[in-house]
Protein backbone atom coordinates (compact mmCIF):
# COMPACT_ATOMS: atom_id res chain seq x y z
CA UNK A 1 0.00 0.00 0.00
CA UNK A 2 2.51 2.86 -1.10
CA UNK A 3 -0.32 5.69 0.75
CA UNK A 4 -2.95 5.60 3.69
CA UNK A 5 -5.98 6.38 1.86
CA UNK A 6 -8.65 8.56 3.43
CA UNK A 7 -10.64 5.70 5.04
CA UNK A 8 -7.45 4.57 6.91
CA UNK A 9 -6.32 8.94 7.89
CA UNK A 10 -9.41 8.90 9.20
CA UNK A 11 -9.50 5.23 11.34
CA UNK A 12 -6.54 6.84 13.04
CA UNK A 13 -7.79 9.80 13.84
CA UNK A 14 -11.14 8.56 15.30
CA UNK A 15 -8.53 5.73 16.88
CA UNK A 16 -6.30 7.89 18.65
CA UNK A 17 -9.02 10.55 19.49
CA UNK A 18 -11.26 8.00 21.36
CA UNK A 19 -7.84 6.93 23.53
CA UNK A 20 -6.57 10.59 24.32
CA UNK A 21 -9.77 13.01 24.30
CA UNK A 22 -10.35 11.24 27.99
CA UNK A 23 -7.34 11.49 29.17
CA UNK A 24 -6.89 15.33 27.83
CA UNK A 25 -10.55 16.29 29.60
CA UNK A 26 -8.89 14.62 32.82
CA UNK A 27 -5.88 16.83 32.71
CA UNK A 28 -7.83 19.47 31.81
CA UNK A 29 -9.97 19.67 34.86
CA UNK A 30 -7.17 19.33 37.33
CA UNK A 31 -6.21 22.88 36.64
CA UNK A 32 -9.97 24.06 36.98
CA UNK A 33 -10.46 26.04 39.91
CA UNK A 34 -14.00 24.88 39.97
CA UNK A 35 -14.94 21.88 42.21
CA UNK A 36 -17.65 20.60 38.96
CA UNK A 37 -16.54 19.20 36.01
CA UNK A 38 -19.18 21.38 34.01
CA UNK A 39 -17.99 24.41 35.36
CA UNK A 40 -14.70 26.19 34.28
CA UNK A 41 -13.72 28.49 37.03
CA UNK A 42 -10.26 29.41 36.09
CA UNK A 43 -7.13 28.00 36.26
CA UNK A 44 -5.72 26.99 39.44
CA UNK A 45 -3.00 24.30 40.91
CA UNK A 46 -4.60 24.03 43.72
CA UNK A 47 -5.64 21.04 43.91
CA UNK A 48 -1.92 20.06 43.27
CA UNK A 49 -1.34 21.78 46.60
CA UNK A 50 -4.04 19.79 48.53
CA UNK A 51 -3.07 16.52 46.81
CA UNK A 52 0.77 16.65 47.43
CA UNK A 53 0.25 17.99 51.40
CA UNK A 54 -2.17 15.29 51.90
CA UNK A 55 -0.66 13.15 54.19
CA UNK A 56 -2.46 9.76 53.57
CA UNK A 57 -1.84 10.12 49.64
CA UNK A 58 1.85 10.92 50.16
CA UNK A 59 1.84 7.69 52.64
CA UNK A 60 0.57 5.41 49.48
CA UNK A 61 2.50 6.69 47.01
CA UNK A 62 5.57 5.93 50.01
CA UNK A 63 4.70 2.33 49.28
CA UNK A 64 3.68 2.05 46.17
CA UNK A 65 6.39 3.67 44.29
CA UNK A 66 8.63 0.89 47.16
CA UNK A 67 6.40 -2.05 46.27
CA UNK A 68 7.26 -1.11 42.26
CA UNK A 69 10.76 -0.74 42.48
CA UNK A 70 11.52 -3.76 44.43
CA UNK A 71 8.90 -5.98 42.62
CA UNK A 72 9.89 -4.72 39.15
CA UNK A 73 13.86 -5.42 40.15
CA UNK A 74 12.76 -9.62 41.30
CA UNK A 75 10.51 -9.50 37.68
CA UNK A 76 13.20 -8.31 35.45
CA UNK A 77 15.63 -10.85 37.14
CA UNK A 78 13.12 -13.80 37.41
CA UNK A 79 11.79 -12.71 33.57
CA UNK A 80 14.95 -12.84 32.16
CA UNK A 81 16.01 -16.09 33.85
CA UNK A 82 12.62 -17.46 32.89
CA UNK A 83 12.85 -16.05 29.17
CA UNK A 84 16.39 -18.13 29.04
CA UNK A 85 15.25 -21.07 29.65
CA UNK A 86 12.03 -20.64 27.48
CA UNK A 87 14.37 -19.50 24.38
CA UNK A 88 17.59 -21.31 24.79
CA UNK A 89 16.98 -24.48 27.04
CA UNK A 90 13.59 -24.81 25.40
CA UNK A 91 13.13 -28.94 26.18
CA UNK A 92 13.17 -29.88 29.62
CA UNK A 93 10.87 -32.03 31.41
CA UNK A 94 7.68 -30.17 32.46
CA UNK A 95 8.07 -27.35 29.83
CA UNK A 96 4.95 -27.27 28.51
CA UNK A 97 3.72 -26.56 32.50
CA UNK A 98 6.47 -23.81 32.52
CA UNK A 99 5.16 -22.34 29.27
CA UNK A 100 2.06 -22.41 31.02
CA UNK A 101 2.36 -20.70 33.84
CA UNK A 102 4.58 -17.98 31.92
CA UNK A 103 1.60 -17.20 29.55
CA UNK A 104 -1.44 -17.48 32.30
CA UNK A 105 -0.92 -14.55 34.56
CA UNK A 106 -1.26 -12.22 31.54
CA UNK A 107 -4.49 -13.41 30.43
CA UNK A 108 -5.64 -14.47 34.24
CA UNK A 109 -8.02 -12.29 35.41
CA UNK A 110 -6.59 -10.63 38.42
CA UNK A 111 -9.55 -11.01 40.76
CA UNK A 112 -8.69 -14.68 40.73
CA UNK A 113 -4.86 -14.72 41.16
CA UNK A 114 -5.89 -12.01 43.90
CA UNK A 115 -7.93 -14.44 45.68
CA UNK A 116 -5.48 -17.48 45.45
CA UNK A 117 -2.67 -15.74 46.96
CA UNK A 118 -4.72 -14.74 49.45
CA UNK A 119 -5.47 -17.91 50.42
CA UNK A 120 -2.03 -18.67 50.12
CA UNK A 121 -0.45 -15.89 52.22
CA UNK A 122 -3.07 -16.80 55.31
CA UNK A 123 -3.28 -20.55 55.04
CA UNK A 124 0.76 -19.88 55.76
CA UNK A 125 0.05 -17.88 58.25
CA UNK A 126 2.28 -15.17 56.51
CA UNK A 127 1.36 -11.63 57.60
CA UNK A 128 0.07 -9.35 55.14
CA UNK A 129 1.20 -6.28 54.47
CA UNK A 130 4.21 -4.65 51.61
CA UNK A 131 5.96 -7.60 51.77
CA UNK A 132 2.98 -10.10 50.56
CA UNK A 133 1.78 -7.21 47.86
CA UNK A 134 5.87 -7.05 46.65
CA UNK A 135 5.46 -10.64 46.28
CA UNK A 136 2.12 -10.56 44.10
CA UNK A 137 3.36 -8.11 41.81
CA UNK A 138 6.79 -9.76 41.06
CA UNK A 139 4.92 -13.17 40.29
CA UNK A 140 2.08 -11.18 37.75
CA UNK A 141 4.68 -8.43 36.42
CA UNK A 142 7.85 -11.25 35.36
CA UNK A 143 5.45 -12.84 32.87
CA UNK A 144 5.67 -10.04 31.20
CA UNK A 145 9.14 -8.67 31.85
CA UNK A 146 9.48 -12.61 30.41
CA UNK A 147 7.97 -11.62 27.10
CA UNK A 148 9.77 -8.50 26.67
CA UNK A 149 13.41 -10.57 27.17
CA UNK A 150 12.00 -13.08 25.01
CA UNK A 151 11.81 -11.21 21.69
CA UNK A 152 15.32 -9.29 22.67
CA UNK A 153 16.89 -13.12 23.11
CA UNK A 154 15.45 -13.98 19.71
CA UNK A 155 16.74 -10.83 18.05
CA UNK A 156 19.97 -11.54 19.29
CA UNK A 157 22.69 -12.84 16.87
CA UNK A 158 23.69 -16.04 17.68
CA UNK A 159 26.50 -16.27 15.56
CA UNK A 160 28.50 -13.20 18.07
CA UNK A 161 28.53 -15.85 20.99
CA UNK A 162 30.04 -18.28 18.23
CA UNK A 163 32.79 -16.39 17.57
CA UNK A 164 33.09 -15.87 21.26
CA UNK A 165 33.32 -19.71 21.83
CA UNK A 166 35.29 -19.88 18.75
CA UNK A 167 37.79 -18.26 20.39
CA UNK A 168 38.15 -19.76 23.32
CA UNK A 169 35.54 -18.36 25.34
CA UNK A 170 33.66 -21.11 27.85
CA UNK A 171 29.88 -20.82 26.84
CA UNK A 172 28.95 -19.54 30.45
CA UNK A 173 30.89 -16.38 30.09
CA UNK A 174 30.15 -15.62 26.06
CA UNK A 175 26.67 -15.74 27.14
CA UNK A 176 27.78 -13.28 30.11
CA UNK A 177 29.79 -11.29 27.89
CA UNK A 178 28.29 -11.20 24.61
CA UNK A 179 24.61 -11.53 24.94
CA UNK A 180 23.98 -9.79 28.51
CA UNK A 181 25.33 -6.39 27.31
CA UNK A 182 23.03 -6.63 23.90
CA UNK A 183 19.95 -7.56 26.04
CA UNK A 184 20.53 -4.26 28.38
CA UNK A 185 17.77 -1.58 26.50
CA UNK A 186 15.55 -5.08 27.24
CA UNK A 187 16.65 -5.08 30.74
CA UNK A 188 15.31 -1.35 31.55
CA UNK A 189 11.99 -1.92 29.42
CA UNK A 190 11.08 -5.02 30.68
CA UNK A 191 12.40 -2.95 34.60
CA UNK A 192 9.73 -0.37 33.70
CA UNK A 193 6.64 -2.27 32.07
CA UNK A 194 6.92 -4.24 34.97
CA UNK A 195 7.27 -0.77 37.79
CA UNK A 196 4.11 0.47 35.80
CA UNK A 197 1.95 -2.19 36.15
CA UNK A 198 3.22 -2.40 39.72
CA UNK A 199 2.45 0.83 40.65
CA UNK A 200 -1.04 0.79 38.27
CA UNK A 201 -2.36 -2.42 40.34
CA UNK A 202 -5.61 -2.41 42.56
CA UNK A 203 -6.79 -6.24 42.41
CA UNK A 204 -4.06 -7.56 43.50
CA UNK A 205 -2.75 -5.33 46.03
CA UNK A 206 -6.23 -5.12 47.98
CA UNK A 207 -6.17 -8.89 48.34
CA UNK A 208 -2.46 -9.44 49.61
CA UNK A 209 -2.50 -6.84 52.03
CA UNK A 210 -3.05 -6.28 55.35
CA UNK A 211 -4.33 -3.92 57.69
CA UNK A 212 -2.57 -0.22 57.79
CA UNK A 213 -0.90 -0.68 54.39
CA UNK A 214 -2.76 0.75 51.35
CA UNK A 215 -1.10 1.33 47.95
CA UNK A 216 -1.55 4.73 45.87
CA UNK A 217 -4.28 2.54 43.19
CA UNK A 218 -6.22 1.36 46.84
CA UNK A 219 -6.35 5.09 48.51
CA UNK A 220 -7.43 6.58 44.71
CA UNK A 221 -9.90 4.11 44.57
CA UNK A 222 -11.43 4.59 48.07
CA UNK A 223 -11.68 8.42 47.22
CA UNK A 224 -13.46 7.72 43.65
CA UNK A 225 -16.07 5.21 44.86
CA UNK A 226 -17.78 8.32 46.31
CA UNK A 227 -17.33 10.36 43.24
CA UNK A 228 -15.18 12.51 41.67
CA UNK A 229 -12.67 15.14 43.14
CA UNK A 230 -10.12 17.34 41.68
CA UNK A 231 -7.73 16.80 43.84
CA UNK A 232 -7.46 12.84 42.37
CA UNK A 233 -7.60 14.51 38.94
CA UNK A 234 -4.55 16.66 40.09
CA UNK A 235 -2.68 13.11 41.48
CA UNK A 236 -3.62 11.06 37.97
CA UNK A 237 -1.73 14.28 36.05
CA UNK A 238 1.54 13.27 37.73
CA UNK A 239 1.51 10.17 37.62
CA UNK A 240 0.76 10.73 33.90
CA UNK A 241 3.76 12.68 33.65
CA UNK A 242 5.82 10.45 35.41
CA UNK A 243 4.40 7.64 32.59
CA UNK A 244 5.31 9.78 29.66
CA UNK A 245 8.41 10.54 30.81
CA UNK A 246 9.41 7.30 31.51
CA UNK A 247 8.17 6.18 28.20
CA UNK A 248 9.86 9.13 26.25
CA UNK A 249 13.46 8.15 27.98
CA UNK A 250 12.64 4.18 27.56
CA UNK A 251 12.16 4.93 23.73
CA UNK A 252 15.13 6.85 23.31
CA UNK A 253 17.23 4.17 25.54
CA UNK A 254 16.20 1.43 23.11
CA UNK A 255 14.37 1.54 19.97
CA UNK A 256 11.40 0.02 19.37
CA UNK A 257 11.35 -2.89 17.01
CA UNK A 258 8.38 -4.58 15.50
CA UNK A 259 8.28 -7.31 17.83
CA UNK A 260 8.70 -6.12 20.81
CA UNK A 261 6.30 -3.03 20.67
CA UNK A 262 4.36 -4.63 23.62
CA UNK A 263 7.24 -2.98 25.58
CA UNK A 264 7.76 0.13 23.39
CA UNK B 1 24.28 -22.48 23.04
CA UNK B 2 23.25 -23.75 26.89
CA UNK B 3 23.48 -27.28 25.68
CA UNK B 4 27.22 -28.01 26.50
CA UNK B 5 27.03 -25.86 29.99
CA UNK B 6 27.06 -29.01 32.91
CA UNK B 7 23.85 -29.79 33.28
CA UNK B 8 24.26 -28.95 36.82
CA UNK B 9 23.94 -25.34 35.47
CA UNK B 10 20.85 -26.17 33.53
CA UNK B 11 18.79 -27.32 36.18
CA UNK B 12 19.59 -24.51 38.48
CA UNK B 13 18.71 -21.82 36.05
CA UNK B 14 15.45 -23.74 35.22
CA UNK B 15 14.47 -24.34 38.54
CA UNK B 16 14.52 -20.58 39.63
CA UNK B 17 11.67 -19.19 37.71
CA UNK B 18 10.36 -22.94 37.57
CA UNK B 19 9.96 -22.97 41.41
CA UNK B 20 9.25 -19.28 41.77
CA UNK B 21 5.95 -19.86 39.23
CA UNK B 22 5.24 -23.32 41.30
CA UNK B 23 4.96 -21.70 44.65
CA UNK B 24 3.55 -18.33 43.76
CA UNK B 25 1.25 -18.95 41.25
CA UNK B 26 0.28 -22.78 40.59
CA UNK B 27 0.19 -23.76 44.40
CA UNK B 28 -2.52 -21.00 45.16
CA UNK B 29 -4.91 -22.12 42.67
CA UNK B 30 -4.31 -25.68 44.75
CA UNK B 31 -5.13 -24.19 47.52
CA UNK B 32 -8.27 -22.60 46.28
CA UNK B 33 -9.60 -25.69 45.10
CA UNK B 34 -8.83 -27.08 48.58
CA UNK B 35 -10.43 -24.29 50.41
CA UNK B 36 -14.03 -24.36 48.07
CA UNK B 37 -14.30 -28.08 49.47
CA UNK B 38 -14.31 -26.87 52.74
CA UNK B 39 -16.67 -25.48 55.12
CA UNK B 40 -16.71 -21.83 56.40
CA UNK B 41 -16.07 -20.94 60.46
CA UNK B 42 -15.62 -18.42 62.83
CA UNK B 43 -12.00 -17.66 63.17
CA UNK B 44 -9.04 -17.16 60.73
CA UNK B 45 -8.33 -18.48 58.61
CA UNK B 46 -12.26 -18.94 58.60
CA UNK B 47 -12.78 -21.99 56.85
CA UNK B 48 -12.15 -25.83 58.30
CA UNK B 49 -9.07 -28.03 57.52
CA UNK B 50 -9.60 -30.36 55.31
CA UNK B 51 -7.80 -33.25 57.15
CA UNK B 52 -7.17 -34.26 60.44
CA UNK B 53 -5.00 -37.13 62.26
CA UNK B 54 -7.30 -38.94 64.90
CA UNK B 55 -4.54 -40.54 66.73
CA UNK B 56 -2.98 -42.70 63.69
CA UNK B 57 -5.84 -42.12 61.64
CA UNK B 58 -6.24 -39.50 58.77
CA UNK B 59 -9.73 -38.44 58.00
CA UNK B 60 -10.44 -36.16 55.28
CA UNK B 61 -13.09 -34.21 54.55
CA UNK B 62 -14.04 -33.18 51.21
CA UNK B 63 -17.51 -30.70 51.19
CA UNK B 64 -19.05 -30.39 47.91
CA UNK B 65 -21.89 -28.19 49.37
CA UNK B 66 -20.17 -25.23 48.44
CA UNK B 67 -20.51 -26.33 44.34
CA UNK B 68 -23.77 -27.08 44.90
CA UNK B 69 -24.94 -24.09 46.81
CA UNK B 70 -23.04 -21.84 43.87
CA UNK B 71 -24.79 -23.60 40.87
CA UNK B 72 -28.18 -23.74 42.69
CA UNK B 73 -28.16 -19.76 43.27
CA UNK B 74 -29.62 -17.84 40.34
CA UNK B 75 -27.65 -14.26 40.95
CA UNK B 76 -24.39 -16.82 40.30
CA UNK B 77 -25.14 -18.20 37.56
CA UNK B 78 -26.81 -15.02 36.03
CA UNK B 79 -22.88 -13.34 37.45
CA UNK B 80 -21.30 -16.06 34.94
CA UNK B 81 -23.77 -15.68 32.28
CA UNK B 82 -23.68 -11.55 32.16
CA UNK B 83 -19.75 -12.12 32.39
CA UNK B 84 -19.31 -13.94 29.41
CA UNK B 85 -22.17 -11.56 27.39
CA UNK B 86 -20.01 -8.54 28.45
CA UNK B 87 -16.64 -9.99 27.49
CA UNK B 88 -18.47 -10.94 23.62
CA UNK B 89 -19.75 -8.00 23.00
CA UNK B 90 -16.96 -5.77 24.19
CA UNK B 91 -14.41 -8.15 22.41
CA UNK B 92 -16.54 -7.52 18.84
CA UNK B 93 -16.78 -3.85 19.60
CA UNK B 94 -13.18 -3.74 20.20
CA UNK B 95 -12.43 -5.65 17.05
CA UNK B 96 -14.75 -3.50 14.91
CA UNK B 97 -12.43 -0.55 16.49
CA UNK B 98 -9.15 -1.93 16.60
CA UNK B 99 -9.00 -3.56 13.04
CA UNK B 100 -9.58 -0.52 11.25
CA UNK B 101 -6.84 1.50 13.62
CA UNK B 102 -4.47 -1.44 13.19
CA UNK B 103 -4.50 -1.54 9.70
CA UNK B 104 -4.60 2.23 8.77
CA UNK B 105 -1.28 2.61 10.90
CA UNK B 106 -0.04 -0.62 9.24
CA UNK B 107 -0.33 1.29 5.85
CA UNK B 108 1.82 4.09 7.10
CA UNK B 109 5.35 4.58 5.75
CA UNK B 110 7.65 2.61 9.03
CA UNK B 111 8.64 6.12 10.50
CA UNK B 112 5.17 7.22 10.82
CA UNK B 113 4.22 3.61 11.88
CA UNK B 114 6.48 3.44 14.55
CA UNK B 115 5.30 7.05 16.32
CA UNK B 116 1.22 6.20 15.37
CA UNK B 117 1.83 2.60 17.77
CA UNK B 118 3.65 4.73 20.23
CA UNK B 119 0.74 6.69 20.87
CA UNK B 120 -2.04 3.68 21.16
CA UNK B 121 0.85 2.01 23.73
CA UNK B 122 0.99 5.15 26.16
CA UNK B 123 -2.91 4.54 27.54
CA UNK B 124 -1.55 0.81 28.29
CA UNK B 125 0.74 2.03 30.19
CA UNK B 126 -1.02 4.86 32.20
CA UNK B 127 -2.91 3.25 35.01
CA UNK B 128 -5.66 1.59 34.48
CA UNK B 129 -7.91 3.33 37.49
CA UNK B 130 -7.23 6.42 36.03
CA UNK B 131 -8.55 6.01 32.78
CA UNK B 132 -11.69 4.34 34.03
CA UNK B 133 -12.19 7.67 36.33
CA UNK B 134 -11.39 10.08 33.26
CA UNK B 135 -14.57 8.37 32.20
CA UNK B 136 -17.00 8.67 35.84
CA UNK B 137 -16.75 12.65 34.84
CA UNK B 138 -17.64 12.31 31.53
CA UNK B 139 -20.41 10.29 31.61
CA UNK B 140 -21.90 11.46 35.08
CA UNK B 141 -25.88 12.72 34.76
CA UNK B 142 -23.99 15.64 35.52
CA UNK B 143 -20.86 15.30 33.51
CA UNK B 144 -18.91 16.48 30.64
CA UNK B 145 -21.00 14.85 27.44
CA UNK B 146 -24.52 15.75 29.13
CA UNK B 147 -23.38 19.59 29.44
CA UNK B 148 -22.49 19.47 25.95
CA UNK B 149 -25.62 17.77 24.58
CA UNK B 150 -28.00 20.06 26.98
CA UNK B 151 -25.94 23.10 25.74
CA UNK B 152 -26.13 22.14 21.90
CA UNK B 153 -29.94 21.40 22.62
CA UNK B 154 -29.34 17.65 21.38
CA UNK B 155 -30.78 16.59 24.25
CA UNK B 156 -33.73 17.91 26.66
CA UNK B 157 -33.12 15.76 30.03
CA UNK B 158 -29.43 14.42 30.82
CA UNK B 159 -28.84 10.85 29.53
CA UNK B 160 -28.22 8.51 31.96
CA UNK B 161 -25.32 6.47 30.63
CA UNK B 162 -23.17 6.45 34.07
CA UNK B 163 -23.83 2.91 36.40
CA UNK B 164 -25.69 1.37 33.18
CA UNK B 165 -24.31 -1.53 31.10
CA UNK B 166 -23.84 1.06 28.33
CA UNK B 167 -21.00 2.47 30.29
CA UNK B 168 -19.30 -0.51 31.26
CA UNK B 169 -19.18 -1.06 27.67
CA UNK B 170 -17.49 1.97 27.18
CA UNK B 171 -14.91 1.90 29.98
CA UNK B 172 -14.24 -1.72 29.30
CA UNK B 173 -13.33 -1.11 25.42
CA UNK B 174 -11.51 1.99 25.82
CA UNK B 175 -9.33 0.29 28.93
CA UNK B 176 -8.40 -3.09 26.72
CA UNK B 177 -8.20 -1.47 23.38
CA UNK B 178 -4.17 -1.69 23.10
CA UNK B 179 -4.38 -5.18 23.82
CA UNK B 180 -6.90 -5.38 20.80
CA UNK B 181 -4.93 -3.19 18.53
CA UNK B 182 -0.88 -4.33 18.93
CA UNK B 183 -1.19 -8.24 18.00
CA UNK B 184 -3.51 -7.02 14.71
CA UNK B 185 -0.91 -4.32 14.24
CA UNK B 186 2.25 -6.71 14.31
CA UNK B 187 0.23 -9.20 11.90
CA UNK B 188 -0.59 -6.97 9.59
CA UNK B 189 2.71 -4.80 9.41
CA UNK B 190 4.51 -8.60 9.21
CA UNK B 191 2.45 -9.19 6.33
CA UNK B 192 3.62 -9.61 2.72
CA UNK B 193 2.76 -6.72 0.44
CA UNK B 194 2.87 -8.67 -3.28
CA UNK B 195 -0.10 -10.86 -2.23
CA UNK B 196 -2.30 -7.62 -2.06
CA UNK B 197 -0.53 -6.65 -6.11
CA UNK B 198 -0.77 -9.73 -7.31
CA UNK B 199 -4.57 -10.38 -6.83
CA UNK B 200 -5.00 -6.25 -7.69
CA UNK B 201 -2.85 -7.58 -11.13
CA UNK B 202 -5.09 -10.63 -11.71
CA UNK B 203 -8.39 -7.77 -11.00
CA UNK B 204 -9.07 -7.98 -7.99
CA UNK B 205 -10.92 -4.71 -6.68
CA UNK B 206 -9.24 -3.41 -3.42
CA UNK B 207 -12.12 -4.36 -1.05
CA UNK B 208 -12.49 -7.69 -2.64
CA UNK B 209 -8.07 -7.82 -2.65
CA UNK B 210 -8.77 -6.71 0.97
CA UNK B 211 -12.11 -9.47 1.84
CA UNK B 212 -9.76 -12.49 0.02
CA UNK B 213 -6.65 -11.43 0.88
CA UNK B 214 -5.42 -9.27 3.68
CA UNK B 215 -8.36 -10.00 6.25
CA UNK B 216 -7.89 -14.18 5.88
CA UNK B 217 -3.78 -13.74 6.50
CA UNK B 218 -4.53 -11.73 9.40
CA UNK B 219 -6.81 -13.89 11.63
CA UNK B 220 -3.76 -14.79 13.62
CA UNK B 221 -3.47 -11.72 15.17
CA UNK B 222 -7.17 -11.22 15.40
CA UNK B 223 -7.69 -14.67 17.82
CA UNK B 224 -4.58 -13.50 19.77
CA UNK B 225 -6.01 -10.29 20.05
CA UNK B 226 -9.57 -11.34 21.19
CA UNK B 227 -7.63 -13.98 23.55
CA UNK B 228 -5.88 -11.39 25.16
CA UNK B 229 -9.25 -9.41 26.19
CA UNK B 230 -12.10 -11.81 26.21
CA UNK B 231 -10.28 -13.38 28.99
CA UNK B 232 -9.50 -10.70 31.19
CA UNK B 233 -12.55 -9.60 30.66
CA UNK B 234 -14.67 -11.75 32.22
CA UNK B 235 -13.04 -11.32 35.32
CA UNK B 236 -12.84 -7.49 35.04
CA UNK B 237 -13.95 -5.84 38.37
CA UNK B 238 -12.44 -2.03 38.37
CA UNK B 239 -14.58 -1.16 35.43
CA UNK B 240 -18.57 -2.69 36.46
CA UNK B 241 -17.53 -1.74 40.04
CA UNK B 242 -16.92 2.18 38.80
CA UNK B 243 -19.12 2.60 35.95
CA UNK B 244 -21.64 -0.30 36.23
CA UNK B 245 -24.80 -0.55 38.20
CA UNK B 246 -26.11 -3.10 40.93
CA UNK B 247 -28.20 -4.24 37.96
CA UNK B 248 -25.41 -5.42 35.68
CA UNK B 249 -23.20 -8.26 38.04
CA UNK B 250 -20.07 -9.72 37.26
CA UNK B 251 -18.64 -12.41 38.43
CA UNK B 252 -15.51 -10.41 39.46
CA UNK B 253 -17.04 -7.86 41.19
CA UNK B 254 -19.65 -11.11 42.89
CA UNK B 255 -15.63 -12.71 44.01
CA UNK B 256 -14.66 -9.35 45.20
CA UNK B 257 -17.66 -9.05 47.22
CA UNK B 258 -17.98 -12.74 48.81
CA UNK B 259 -14.32 -12.28 49.92
CA UNK B 260 -14.03 -8.83 51.59
CA UNK B 261 -17.63 -8.33 52.53
CA UNK B 262 -19.61 -11.35 53.19
CA UNK B 263 -16.20 -13.54 54.07
CA UNK B 264 -17.53 -16.53 53.48
CA UNK B 265 -13.94 -17.66 51.47
CA UNK B 266 -15.33 -21.79 51.04
CA UNK B 267 -17.82 -20.50 49.05
CA UNK B 268 -16.01 -17.37 47.17
CA UNK B 269 -13.24 -20.33 46.55
CA UNK B 270 -16.08 -22.67 45.00
CA UNK B 271 -17.04 -19.71 42.86
CA UNK B 272 -13.55 -18.51 41.84
CA UNK B 273 -12.82 -22.49 40.65
CA UNK B 274 -16.02 -22.38 38.62
CA UNK B 275 -14.90 -19.29 36.99
CA UNK B 276 -11.37 -20.82 36.38
CA UNK B 277 -13.15 -23.81 34.76
CA UNK B 278 -14.75 -21.43 32.17
CA UNK B 279 -11.52 -19.75 31.51
CA UNK B 280 -9.10 -22.67 31.11
CA UNK B 281 -11.18 -23.69 27.29
CA UNK B 282 -9.86 -19.96 25.66
CA UNK B 283 -6.52 -20.35 27.75
CA UNK B 284 -5.65 -23.63 26.61
CA UNK B 285 -6.54 -22.54 23.32
CA UNK B 286 -4.62 -19.17 23.21
CA UNK B 287 -1.75 -21.04 24.73
CA UNK B 288 -1.53 -24.08 22.23
CA UNK B 289 -1.79 -21.49 19.27
CA UNK B 290 0.81 -19.12 20.86
CA UNK B 291 3.51 -22.40 21.02
CA UNK B 292 2.33 -23.35 17.30
CA UNK B 293 3.04 -19.80 16.43
CA UNK B 294 6.63 -19.42 18.02
CA UNK B 295 7.59 -22.87 16.31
Amino acid sequence: MPQPSWFNRLSIFAGLTFLYLPIVVLVAYSFNASRLVTVWGGFSTQWYTSAITNQSIVEGAKISFLVAAISATFATALGSLAAIVAVRIRRFRGHHIFNGMLVAPMVMPEVVMGVSMLLMFVTLGIDRGPVTITLAHATFTMCFAAVVMQSRLAELDPSLEEAARDLGCPPFLAFMKVAVPNMAPAFVSAWLLSFTLSLDDLVLSSFTTGPGASTLPMKIYSQIKFGVTPEVNAISTIILGVVVFGLVASRIVSRPSAKSSLAV
Amino acid sequence: MMQSKPDLGRRALVLVPYGWLAVFFLMPFLLVLAISLSSVRLGMPPYEPLYAWQGSLLSIRLNLENFVFVLGENTYLLAYLTSLKVAAISTALMLAIAYPLAYGIASCSPGSRSFLIFLVIVPFWSSMLIRVYAWMSILRNDGLLNSLLLNLGIISEPLRIMNTETAIYIGIVYTYLPFMVLPIYANLSASDRTLIEAARDLGCSRIAAFWRVTFPLSLRGVAAGCALVFIPVIGEFVVPDLLGGADTQMIGRTIWIEFFNNRDWPVASAVTVLLLVILVIPIVLFQTRLSRTSK
